[in-house]
């Protein structure tokens, strides 16, 4: 059952319904074309070889056998990438050391983790291409693995990067060290705190690397001609990102690059990083100018591709006799995989942001770890942080005896509140999904049994605005084509268009969506960061407002009039006894200066945060340790939901992935790093036969950040989940697990050192 | 005189004080005002004439573009935050 708490305001015309999605017809008759759709002249096909050693230093890489093979066109391996320094470039919000990314492509020195790619083959089939690929020679000095975040800190760990230097604020270690950055946040004062405090409860928690477990693999074509120009095709969140990350690694013009987005089966965070780009684009230049396509098998995407972190997370909560928080400390180290950049710091800003605490300590640390360099993954960072601190929360409201939404409501922040970091809060909607979490006909339901339980849990997300573009014309029958850049991962095409609609007040039918290479729109940054509909939308709603003024003109000049004497409403232009619907004076273009275009790009310098409230009913068998969700609840501000059933997809399918952190997911390794579980039979993922339901409701506090109010819905529904099963797995058996995933070997082992 | 929200890992600087207040016309004034009263505080806040990667100014509540040109009121609240991306 799906409820909104709030009604949409009565004045919208277009937003608050769920029209046929534009992209629905190609994705369910199968003629979408995704990343691996693309067939060109000449096309040759490319593999990668990939390290067999999590840690070992390459001492010499020969082709010539590959080279020789009959049918293979061209080989390439890190000599043939330009020699990058060492220095930290801004690639769109985020800040990359350029020399990493490089060697992330193709491993030049040492290779870091189990499938880090060391060479690449173009030939003219996919079987040749394998086959030569498996003839190249490489000699390796094998070294020994660093597999966790403890043994990666300890003073005599094998050491990842010689160069790197612990990076504090500005200030940069002396040792060489797999700790690359330490992160503090601090308010008011820790010891009082917890002096202040009745109740005080400590505990630390593990967290498994897990992969986003996009369907589609990643793919990517390119064609570089003669002149040098490229173009690549491929499954992308962002194609100007894309464009940036390969004009950096192979040192070329931003403009001799085209990157065309295909549709995309799932991202999630994980396809904002280029892996087989700049491969497919030097071995087009190095095979004579043919197009060259690579893509991943599931083995490459699970071993080779960003997961996100695994984690060790210690939390300890006080609060005072009534349940008021009195401090809050925590210390987070996330691995980083390969090369520095895991979310520790999103996960500092997730951890203890929902609740008013006077006096908090945070300690953050971003750990080399020889497994594949992480990459984001909706609300990075947050589920893991979000697993420790919910827990104990809960674990505090036991103790008090105190129901988990009351003691939340309590302590839940609300406008005008200061983060951690200092920043205040504008309008949000916390309190409001808590009781609406309450009001709910599963939270009211009678508590669910013997071995079953119910639990709660909130998350946080700060969701992002970025750079965003877009672009219209009006045609003569008085539809509008919009064309602009965001990759359409959840239905963004249609949510977009329909701010254009209610701005121009016309049906959402008279839009129709084009999602525009590189060359084609202005710059717009990747479908993440729960930033789509928020920005691209504002700048629709930017372009609709420049179509009706350039059409108020047209309609003055037609009838002599002064603009500002031409109205307009519900579709119609008016002055004085003069009348035309939008679509008449769209038939009059020609007549009154010709084409009506209008171009709009955003920027926005603030957003509303997202906050979501999860309830799960459980039952835990105590022989087999198998759970299985019997109910699931997901309540969450949306802002203004402008597809409500695109929303209500985005709660469940966070909710679904947080299910498989909870008690499925995680990278399996031996003691040499060699993963033993990339594959989906093995990488165990949610299917549908594990959930139920997942009920919905979406609550609306319009962001004050945005023309309509909408906030990101897409990442905050996975912060919850992990400690709402938790919670639920404890009311059910009286075990505290502060592990993921909570697998039935983990319970069984759990109840039984409970005497169970 | 802007307010300044010091982030906890520079606040030995400060003498421990979490929010001191400073004058300047822009941001890039604020900080070399600031590290007139707080010595070695630009260095840490500043990569040369930027900011350090990772850090990002906000300013009564927005986060800048202008960033070192942002110009600034009296009454303006600044704070240096860590940069964050989503996925």
């Amino acid at each position: 059952m799906t409820q909104t708490e709030k009604p949409s305001r009565p004045d919208f015309r277009v937003l608050g319904a769920s029209p046929i999605r534009q992209d629905g017809v190609e994705k369910v008759t199968g003629r979408a074309r995704f990343g691996a759709d693309i067939h060109l002249p000449g096309l040759l096909i490319g593999a990668v070889l990939r390290s067999p050693h999590a840690h070992a230093r390459i001492l010499s890489i020969d082709p010539s056998a590959a080279l020789a093979y009959p049918g293979v066109k061209a080989v390439v391996t890190a000599r043939d990438l330009p020699e990058l320094e060492s220095k930290i470039a801004d690639i769109g919000e985020s800040s990359i050391n350029q020399r990493y990314q490089s060697d992330n492509i193709l491993a030049r020195d040492k290779t870091l983790y189990f499938g880090h790619a060391i060479a690449a083959v173009a030939a003219v089939n996919a079987h040749v291409a394998e086959a030569a690929a498996a003839l190249i020679k490489v000699e390796y000095e094998v070294l020994p693995p660093v597999l966790d975040v403890r043994a990666a800190m300890a003073p005599d760990a094998p050491i990842l990067l010689d160069e790197l230097r612990t990076v504090g604020l500005g200030e940069l270690g002396a040792g060489r060290t797999n700790i690359a950055a330490q992160h503090l946040l601090e308010t008011g004062d820790i010891e009082q705190g917890f002096r202040d405090a009745s109740v005080v409860v400590e505990r630390e928690f593990t967290t498994a690397m897990v992969h986003q477990g996009y369907i589609e693999p990643h793919a990517a074509t390119a064609q570089v001609d003669i002149d040098g120009q490229v173009t690549i095709w491929c499954s992308t969140q962002g194609s100007f990102g894309v464009r940036e990350q390969v004009a950096s690694i192979l040192q070329l013009p931003l403009s001799r690059i085209r990157v065309v987005p295909l549709e995309i089966g799932g991202g999630f965070g994980g396809k904002n990083n280029v892996y087989l780009e700049p491969l497919a684009v030097l071995l087009s230049r190095k095979s004579g100018y043919r197009p060259v396509k690579l893509t991943m098998s599931r083995k490459d995407v699970l071993t080779a591709t960003g997961p996100t972190s695994g984690s060790v997370i210690r939390v300890r909560l006080g609060a005072d006799a009534t349940g008021r928080l009195t401090a809050a400390q925590a210390t987070l180290i996330y691995e980083a995989g390969a090369y520095p950049g895991s979310p520790v710091g999103s996960a500092m800003d997730v951890i203890f942001t929902p609740y008013r605490i006077p006096n908090v300590r945070i300690e953050g640390y971003d750990v080399v770890v020889n497994k594949p360099h992480t990459a984001a993954y909706r609300a990075p960072g947050g589920t893991n942080a979000a697993f420790a601190s919910e827990t104990v929360l809960d674990e505090l409201c036991e103790r008090l005896g105190l129901d988990p939404i009351e003691m939340r409501l309590l302590n839940g922040v609300r406008e005008g509140d200061r983060k951690i970091d200092g920043v205040a809060f504008q309008r949000i909607g916390l309190l409001e999904t808590l009781e609406a979490a309450r009001a709910s006909a599963h939270y009211q339901a009678a508590p669910p049994g013997k071995k079953r339980g119910r639990g709660v849990a909130a998350g946080y997300w700060g969701n992002y605005g970025g750079k965003s573009s877009a672009s219209a014309c009006v045609n003569a029958d008085g539809t509008i084509s919009l064309i602009e850049g965001s990759v359409d991962i959840g239905g963004s095409r249609t949510a977009i268009a329909m701010q254009l609609a209610e701005t121009l007040e016309l049906p959402v039918e008279s839009v129709r969506t084009t999602i525009a290479d590189t060359d084609s729109v202005g710059e717009t940054e990747g479908t993440y960061g729960s930033r789509t509909t928020f920005a691209t939308g504002w700048a629709a709603y930017e372009v609709g407002l420049k179509l009706k003024s350039a059409l108020k003109e047209r309609a003055a000049g037609l009838w002599e009039v002064a603009i500002e004497d031409v109205a307009y409403a519900d579709g119609v232009f008016s002055s004085g006894r003069e009348r035309l619907t939008f679509a008449e004076l769209a038939a009059q273009m020609d007549a009154t200066g010709g084409p009506v275009v209008a171009s709009a790009s955003v920027q926005p310098s603030s957003w509303g945060p997202g906050f979501a409230v999860h309830v799960v009913d459980v039952e835990v068998d105590g022989e087999t340790g198998k759970v299985d969700i019997l109910r699931y609840t997901a309540v969450q501000d949306a802002g203004k939901a402008v597809y409500p059933a695109y929303v209500v997809g985005q709660m469940q399918g966070g909710a679904a992935q947080g299910v498989g952190w909870a008690l499925h997911e995680e990278f399996v390794y031996d003691t040499q790093g060699r993963m033993l579980n990339a594959n989906w039979l093995d990488y165990r993922m949610p299917v549908s036969l594990d959930l139920p339901m997942i009920e919905a409701v979406i609550v609306e506090v319009p962001s004050p950040s945005h023309p309509y109010g909408v906030r990101g819905v897409g990442e905050v529904p996975i912060v919850p989940p992990a400690a709402a099963v938790a919670n639920a797995i404890y009311q059910a058996t009286g075990a505290r697990l502060g592990e993921l995933p909570m697998s039935p070997g983990r319970i069984v082992a759990a109840l039984r050192a409970q005497g169970r | 005189m802007a307010t300044v929200w010091i982030p906890a890992a520079l606040r030995s600087l400060t003498g421990g004080r979490a929010t001191v207040s400073a004058p300047g016309a822009s941001i890039k004034d604020l900080i070399d005002n600031l590290e007139a009263a707080h010595p070695g505080l630009r260095a840490r806040l500043l990569d040369g004439e930027r900011l350090q990667p990772g850090l990002a100014v906000v300013v009564d509540g927005e986060t800048s573009r202008q960033k070192l040109r942002h110009r600034l009121r009296d009454s303006s609240e600044v704070h240096f935050v860590a940069t964050l991306s989503g996925g």
